[in-house]
């Protein structure tokens, strides 16, 4: 029926008629033609539009310039592209990547391991699914951007601090259930290395350790003291370096949940016994999980220090606070000092120049306590409390007591 | 300590990561000097790999007198042997480096070792605090300069991290005195590893950003532009008391308060 062409009389007779009110947009030529001679004529006249005030605007940045008032949300909302779906119906074989998940969330490691798990499935024959492993509490809300076409998700008190017998049986009956093709861990002292040895010795498999450069016949690994690069036949099972592969940013996926056969009973010969408090300021500020940093807003340095104690958080200050003496070269957070990888740093008093925001680049989670609220590290910051810093501080104080004794009392 | 702990350390080669000279490696020194601390001069050193090693002597220049090699060629398998030597001897704790220094490096041995003599396998433990019972209690050295507390039924086999006490030094005379006795074990050839190739490790390319914009204006930004993303959320007018609520909430969230 499409293929029908149909006149429509009204618009030849407004063709016909000059004057008739609708005549001009009818007639006049698209901005675009093909001429007789076969080139594109573009007409001038015809790009862009009148504004409103009458005259006419030629937007040349292609709605890409910078948005003015209520226009902002719309183009928010545009920025947020859905990115296409990819389905795996039947997979032929599957890929197992067990993930890290430092602090329950995908680390930029498990991310490239599953960029390298999809690289591994392009290149084979058939359809394959990439098969995340996820071990305790998940916080993760990422997943189907990340490439897990499926997720295996094992949560409960077995699997709960340091597991590795009960991980390892769980792996064990993946693999006897899915059979998969390859597995892969990220090399890393997060567990994935030690799981991943761990299963090669009771497989009998023999990894490819410290992997950076893996397709699917051929594996260049580091050596010891990163000295040599060893070429080998790509193995079943895969230790993989740091940025090992590209991950996933441009589809979806699916996120279906495997269930998994009955666990055998595991006989558990290493007991664990929870973590020791260690003192928070004999951790190198370099690898501290939790800094508390201070700057030129805070006055009253006791309550700091007794802050820090009270939170369990290694010390940083701004090149301010050093330089006037209040705390030592050593502690300083920045270009010129420490480039901190914590996962949470809370700034008391730092405004942010742009030599600490370097500083804190690799930081997760950044807290600003700060009075100016159009400050830099307001900017940067994921949650920021504008106030004086000594009241917050107090009341902070107070709050993480009640909750110790809170939970000494509930231990009792 | 029990007096009776037999504690056996196995140490390599080690490799300067600069220069590429022989040297103590790091990471056995460390349980050198963890056994040392246990059982003292009881400690068994045991070696697998070529004779006429001189490196040798450096572990036993930080005080014990006698060493056991299992003398086989450098392109063996150390673990089929090592695997041999201690179900015969059946000591109650077997140490480690984490990772050789030089070769392949993988990390395996303490695993294979584990799973050859079914103990089980601690690993990037900082210290081993008692010994009582059959059971011992070991620090574990985790990331970010944390320790975890464990407890295992002996006999295992634990890897000893560089969070380890830093070893002693070694004293070269009695390191040439002491005595290194040869142990014959029918030496088995590392068949895979012999088609693998060897280079010097080359650079590894750095990732680069790539800029996904469709736009000439949108790469300008990107590759100028300071970070404008203001997703946090900003607590302005609220009271002390809620602002410090919910940093206390992010922080109990972040599982960052013990």
């Amino acid at each position: 029926m499409s293929d029908l062409i149909r006149r429509d009389p009204r618009q030849e007779w407004i063709a016909r008629n000059r004057l008739h009110p609708q005549h001009a947009e009818l007639i006049a030529p698209a901005a675009e033609t093909r001429g007789p001679s076969g080139l594109i004529r573009r007409n001038p006249h015809a790009v862009g539009f009148i504004g409103p005030n009458g005259i006419k605007r030629i937007d040349r940045l292609a709605g890409n310039g910078p948005q003015l008032g209520q226009r902002r949300g719309g183009a928010k909302a545009a920025a947020e592209v859905q990115l296409p779906l990819i389905t795996v119906v039947t997979p032929d074989f599957y890929v197992v990547a067990v993930m890290d998940m430092v602090g329950g969330r995908l680390t930029g490691h498990d991310k490239d391991v599953l960029g390298q798990a999809h690289k591994l499935v392009r290149e084979s024959d058939g359809e394959g699914a990439v098969v995340a492993v996820v071990f305790g509490e998940s916080k993760e809300e990422a997943f189907d951007k990340a490439g897990v076409d499926r997720l295996i998700h094992l949560e409960g008190e077995a699997y709960a601090g340091y597991s590795p017998e009960a991980r390892l049986t769980a792996l064990s009956v993946i693999e006897s259930q899915l059979k998969p093709r390859y597995w892969l861990f990220p090399d890393s002292i997060n567990g994935g290395n030690e799981l991943g040895c761990r299963l090669a010795a009771k497989l009998g498999e023999r990894p490819a350790t410290q992997a950076w450069q893996v397709d699917s016949s051929t594996a260049v690994c580091r050596g010891g003291s990163q000295r040599i690069d060893i070429t080998r036949d790509t193995p079943r099972l895969l230790l993989l370096a740091e940025e090992c592969a590209d991950p996933i940013d441009e589809t979806r996926h699916e996120v279906l949940p495997i269930e998994l056969d009955t666990m055998p009973g595991t006989l558990v010969r290493i007991e664990d016994r929870g973590q020791v408090a260690v003192d928070p300021n004999q951790i190198p500020l370099a690898e501290a999980e939790f800094i508390l940093s201070a700057g030129n807003g805070i006055h009253d340095w006791d309550q700091f220090h007794k802050a820090a104690e009270v939170l369990g958080a290694t010390e940083g200050a701004s090149r301010v606070a050093v330089d006037d003496g209040f705390m030592p070269r050593f502690r300083q957070v920045g270009a010129t000092g420490t480039w901190v990888t914590a996962r949470v740093y809370v700034a008391v008093g730092i405004s942010g120049a742009i030599q600490h925001l370097q500083g804190i680049g690799q930081c997760d989670k950044v807290v600003a306590i700060n009075t100016d609220a159009g400050c830099d590290m307001v900017k940067r910051a994921d949650l920021s409390l504008i106030g004086d810093s000594q009241e917050i501080l107090a009341e902070l104080i107070q709050l993480v007591e009640q909750h110790r004794q809170g939970g000494a009392e509930d231990a009792a | 300590m029990p007096h009776d702990l037999n504690l056996a350390v196995l140490v390599s080669i080690g490799q300067h990561p600069k220069s590429g000279r022989a040297r103590r490696a790091e990471q056995d020194a460390r349980a050198v000097e963890l056994g040392l601390k246990l059982v003292g001069e009881r400690l068994e050193l045991l070696h697998a790999g070529e004779a006429q090693q001189e490196v040798l002597r450096s572990y036993l220049g930080m005080g014990l007198k006698e060493m056991t090699l299992l003398e086989q060629p450098s392109a063996g398998d150390a673990v089929p042997a090592l695997g041999r030597y201690l179900a015969q001897k059946r000591p109650d704790i077997v140490l480690t480096g984490v990772r050789a220094e030089s070769g392949e490096a993988s990390g395996m041995t303490p695993y294979l070792l584990g799973e050859a003599l079914g103990w089980p396998v601690v690993t990037r433990i900082a210290d081993i605090i008692k010994v009582e019972n059959g059971e011992a209690e070991v620090l574990q050295a985790l990331p970010r300069g944390q320790r975890r507390a464990l407890k295992v039924r002996l006999p295992f086999v634990a890897s000893v991290d560089l969070a380890a006490e830093t070893p002693r030094q070694s004293a070269y005379g009695p390191g040439r005195r002491a005595r290194i006795d040869n142990a014959s074990v029918d030496a088995q050839q590392d068949q895979l590893r012999s088609q693998w190739q060897e280079a010097p490790a080359r650079k590894r390319p750095k990732r680069l950003k790539v800029a996904k914009a469709k736009t000439a204006a949108d790469r300008f930004k990107a590759a100028t532009a300071k970070s404008q993303a203001s997703g946090g959320q900003v607590l302005q007018n609220e009271s002390a008391q809620e602002q410090a609520q919910a940093l206390f909430k992010l922080l109990v969230e972040e599982g960052v308060l013990r």
